[in-house]
């Protein structure tokens, strides 16, 4: 256990699964319905191309060690990436069922229950390469990098995580929705992760504070950078630092981390129209809150968000206020905030004179976006920065020698497989750059 | 209103849906609670020197998502008294008169087979079902397979059931000969007024692989049992064809082997059966399948402009021939509809690996792939692995070729289209 233990208590664990875990005979059933595709469409849209058909008729046929193992082979945090996917827009979207009106395979329940079965067996499929004796320093410890870290290791490279918070598990630890995976869950796939062995995590330490780049590049022969994206962008509206309103994903981190009450909370506006502003309406509905408003500023055509998580939130009981964006928030005699002030907008998103309005609200949670953290590279002689996000090429190397990088802070945030597809090309590349290739 | 009324050998039933000799068929509750739920005839669990069965007596053989699509079982005859069977074949037919009751019997002896025979008409019973064909248990006794493989023995037992019975007399073959043909001819020479077919086929249902026994596991031990149910049914109908067919049997057959629905049914009717016998079918759901069975039937009637059984019984024996008799010119080639395709590319692995190689990947922005029809064969396998009911058609090709088929070809020469897929 490299994890620091979670606290019981902490508030994520009132959520339950909302996709449930399937029993041996409906997994039976589901795999058994799977065509078995040739080129399947379901493959292609998965990022790190798990051969789905084929761990699929494993389960079917009993064989669930060896499904497991395709799994793994192509994704170690298949475990993760199980709960978490967006499965509706990757590959059960894809799925050729969905052509036929049938309803489409359940990719994902099928991919944990074989995961699941491999964790709680205590299977392990892969070993390390024979040591190389060379090292690789990894920023954080999010899924960028333990996918890297863990490539890397199969090719008997050593590697030093370097992690900021005294967690380890990146976002999927500290960001994703309970009612699809808790902390717990994230500490577990972390130490199945470190079991290959040869991986060193050093938590508390901010790189560019405690340890500067000069001093990893000394120690290493190569840099990782998987750190992620920054806190909550900001509103800059007045009102904004009233006790009451927060960042949605620092909310959802002391959510997943402590316990927390929201009594007195009894109107929540969460602002935003992306995933992570579902994620935290659904949160908000699920730890109590009576009345919880989406405020966007386009309509729900134009949201970022997944149309199947909004669809989820509405039959939870969660309102959206369309095309009006908050101006100011104003306080109760608390001193906490109890309202937010709006302004409608047009359908060119530009405010309709006169038309503002007040929502009450005692919780506001800003979901507009992560910062970039690319600031911290910037400095480094070579290293691209585009938009906030680090440039590589298609391996995930930077223009600076030695330096790789996947993940949010390469992609400007996308999905958990995402970062684990891109941390395992990078350590691909890694070990070409190595090993003389590069 | 097609009339579905069944003769098969004079024994006749409201329609030509019978339980087979078998578990369902057991006792009197149950033939009745039979009648009730549609059933026209039932034949009798088969009767004989009551036996001792063992425990674990049955297993199946089941694929991912569909359970039990074979059955094999390793029971014996009846381990009920003569007696009780007899007085509820009595109480049955007297409450069910229209119905058709057949008494299945095996025994060894002369004096045996006349015995129960007397005994068995006593009863009622509208004819008698000779059980040639069990072929487990009882063959090592002398009986059931071990004379249904002995034409010699079959067509003398037969003579003396035929002697000594005043109603009619069907012969249940076994399928564990390697032609059905000499043992059809054979119960015909005996007098059968018709024949019952298939029984079971030897089989070993399954292994346990960590006990390393074979199924269904008698303790630490196992035996070959019969095979049935689904399954089976494409091997009963060959033999039901085969004898239908045969200028020299001419006799009623009633199909038994895998019949699980109306459908089933139709395919053993129009291969020559005067009726339908079912057994698993009615062990792993129930009575009740029969009221689609009857409904579907009737409906297939109507919209084929059947009016009675007789007219569509063996419909499909003139075309079955010889594959020399096939024409080797008629060509046809698979055909996608790309409206219809979801692109999962079963057919183009099934065709590479299994096939011609000539489904190649669809093109940048469709999700279809492409049949080289200049080298299809027509083989039907990439129809066949498609999940998409009517989306390949097996079209054919006009190639300007006079039929031709082999026996044309050696004979009159004929001229042959040239080979496809053969390089
Ligand atoms: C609220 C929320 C919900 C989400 N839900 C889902 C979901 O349901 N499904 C899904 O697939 N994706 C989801 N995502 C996205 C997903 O979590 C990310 O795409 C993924 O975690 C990115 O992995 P990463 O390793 O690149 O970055 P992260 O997971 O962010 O990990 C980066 C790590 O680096 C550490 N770090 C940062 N700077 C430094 C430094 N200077 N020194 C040392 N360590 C540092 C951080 O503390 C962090 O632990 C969600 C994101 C958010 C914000
Ligand atoms: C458990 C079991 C017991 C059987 N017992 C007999 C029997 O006593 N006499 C007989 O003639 N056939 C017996 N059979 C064979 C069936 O009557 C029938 O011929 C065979 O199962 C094929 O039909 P199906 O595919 O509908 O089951 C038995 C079959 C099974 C499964
Ligand atoms: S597309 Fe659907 S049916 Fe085809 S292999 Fe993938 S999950 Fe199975
Ligand atoms: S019919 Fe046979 S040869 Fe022709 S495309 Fe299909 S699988 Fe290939
Ligand atoms: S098997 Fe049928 S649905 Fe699948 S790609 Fe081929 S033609 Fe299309």
């Amino acid at each position: 256990m490299v994890s620091t233990p979670l606290d019981p208590n902490r508030a994520e664990s009132v959520f339950a699964d909302f996709k449930g875990e399937y029993t041996t005979e409906q997994a039976t059933l589901e795999a058994s319905r799977c065509l078995y595709c040739s080129d399947a469409p379901c493959v292609k849209a998965c990022p790190t191309h798990i051969d789905i058909p084929q761990f699929i008729r494993k389960i079917a046929t009993g064989n669930l060690k060896g499904s497991a193992r395709t799994i793994f082979d192509a994704n170690i945090l298949g475990m993760s990436c199980a709960r978490v996917c967006p499965v509706e827009t990757l590959c059960v979207g894809d799925c050729v069922y969905n052509l036929l009106h049938v309803p489409p395979i359940q990719i994902g329940k099928l991919q944990r229950y074989a995961t699941d079965h491999a964790y709680a067996e205590g299977w392990r499929f892969f070993e390390a390469g024979v040591d190389t004796g060379k090292t690789v320093a990894l920023l954080g410890a999010g899924p960028a990098s333990l996918a890297c870290a863990h490539e890397l290791r199969r090719r008997g490279h050593g590697c030093t995580v370097y992690e900021k918070r005294p967690v380890v598990g990146g976002l999927n630890s500290t960001g994703v929705a309970p009612y699809k995976m808790k902390a717990d869950r994230a500490a577990d796939e972390v130490d199945w992760v470190l079991g290959i062995g040869g991986i060193d995590v050093v938590t508390g330490v901010n790189v560019g504070e405690q340890v500067s780049f000069k001093e990893l590049e000394a120690r290493h022969d190569a840099v990782f950078l998987g750190m992620g994206l920054g806190p909550d962008t900001r509103l800059r509206v007045p009102g904004e630092d009233l006790p009451g309103v927060r960042g949605a994903v620092d909310f959802i981190e002391e959510m997943k981390l402590t316990p927390m009450s929201l009594a007195g909370v009894k109107h929540a506006v969460v602002i935003g129209g992306g995933n992570t502003a579902l994620d935290a309406v659904r949160e908000a509905r699920g730890l109590g809150v009576g009345h919880v408003v989406m405020l966007y500023r386009g309509d729900e055509a134009a949201m970022s968000g997944y149309a199947h998580e909004w669809a989820a939130a509405k039959v939870e009981g969660v309102r959206a206020e369309w095309r009006a964006v908050a101006i100011g928030f104003e306080a109760g005699a608390d001193g906490r905030v109890s309202g937010v002030l709006c302004q409608r907008l047009d359908e060119r998103r530009h405010p309709i004179a006169g038309e503002t309005f007040t929502m009450s609200a005692e919780l506001v949670l800003v979901a507009i976006g992560q910062s970039k953290l690319a600031g911290l590279v910037q400095s480094l002689g070579g290293i691209e920065v585009h938009h906030g996000r680090v440039v590589t090429d298609e391996r995930g190397a930077t223009g600076r020698k030695g330096y790789f990088a996947g993940g949010d802070c390469r992609n400007g945030g996308k999905e958990v497989v995402n970062a684990a597809a891109e941390g395992k090309a990078a350590a691909q590349a890694i070990h070409a750059y190595l090993t003389g290739g590069l | 209103m097609p009339d579905l009324s069944s003769n098969t050998g004079g024994i006749r039933s409201p329609n030509p849906f019978w339980l087979a000799s078998a578990p369902p068929a057991n006792s009197g509750g149950q033939v009745q609670r039979a009648f009730d739920a549609g059933w026209g005839g039932a034949v009798w669990k088969t009767l004989g020197q009551p036996i001792q069965n063992v425990s674990s007596r049955f297993g199946a053989h089941s694929v991912a998502g569909a359970k039990a699509i074979g059955f094999n079982n390793i029971e014996l005859i009846t381990d009920r008294s003569l007696e009780t069977n007899f007085r509820e074949i009595y109480d049955t037919k007297k409450k069910y008169p229209k119905n058709a009751v057949i008494v299945s019997l095996m025994v060894e002896t002369r004096e045996e087979w006349r015995d129960i025979i007397k005994r068995s008409v006593d009863t009622g019973a509208d004819g008698l079902e000779l059980n040639f064909g069990c072929p487990h248990g009882m063959c090592e006794r002398g009986m059931g397979s071990a004379v249904g493989q002995e034409p010699k023995v079959n067509q003398e037992i037969t003579s003396w059931a035929v002697e000594y019975s005043s109603i009619p007399v069907l012969v249940k073959l076994t399928p564990n000969v390697s032609d059905i043909l000499p043992h059809g001819l054979a119960a015909k020479r005996g007098g059968a007024h018709g024949v019952s077919l298939i029984n079971t086929i030897k089989s070993i249902i399954s292994v346990d692989i960590d006990r390393m026994v074979p199924n269904p596991r008698v303790d630490g031990m196992s035996t070959n049992g019969g095979y049935c149910g689904q399954a089976v049914k494409p091997i009963a109908m060959h033999m039901v064809a085969a004898l239908a067919r045969d200028e020299r049997f001419r006799l009623p057959i009633s199909g038994i082997g895998g019949i699980s629905n109306w459908r089933d049914a139709v395919e053993f009717i129009l291969l020559g059966s005067s009726s339908v016998q079912v057994c698993t079918e009615v062990m792993l759901r129930g009575f009740r399948v029969v009221e689609d069975m009857i409904e579907g039937l009737e409906e297939y009637m109507r919209t084929h402009g059947f009016a009675n059984l007789d007219a569509m019984i063996g419909r499909a024996i003139p075309k079955y021939s010889e594959w020399g008799n096939l024409d080797l010119n008629y060509e046809t080639v698979a055909k996608i509809d790309p409206a219809l395709c979801i692109g999962c590319n079963k057919c183009m692995i099934a065709c590479e690996d299994g096939a011609h190689q000539c489904i190649h990947p669809a093109p940048a922005g469709s999700r279809v792939p492409v049949v080289d029809e200049a080298e299809c064969v027509g083989c039907n396998l990439c129809q066949i692995v498609c999940p998409v009911e009517g989306c390949i058609d097996m079209a054919q090709v006009d190639n300007g070729f006079t039929p031709a088929s082999w026996n044309q070809f050696v004979e009159e020469g004929r001229v042959l289209r040239p080979k496809k897929g053969a390089h």
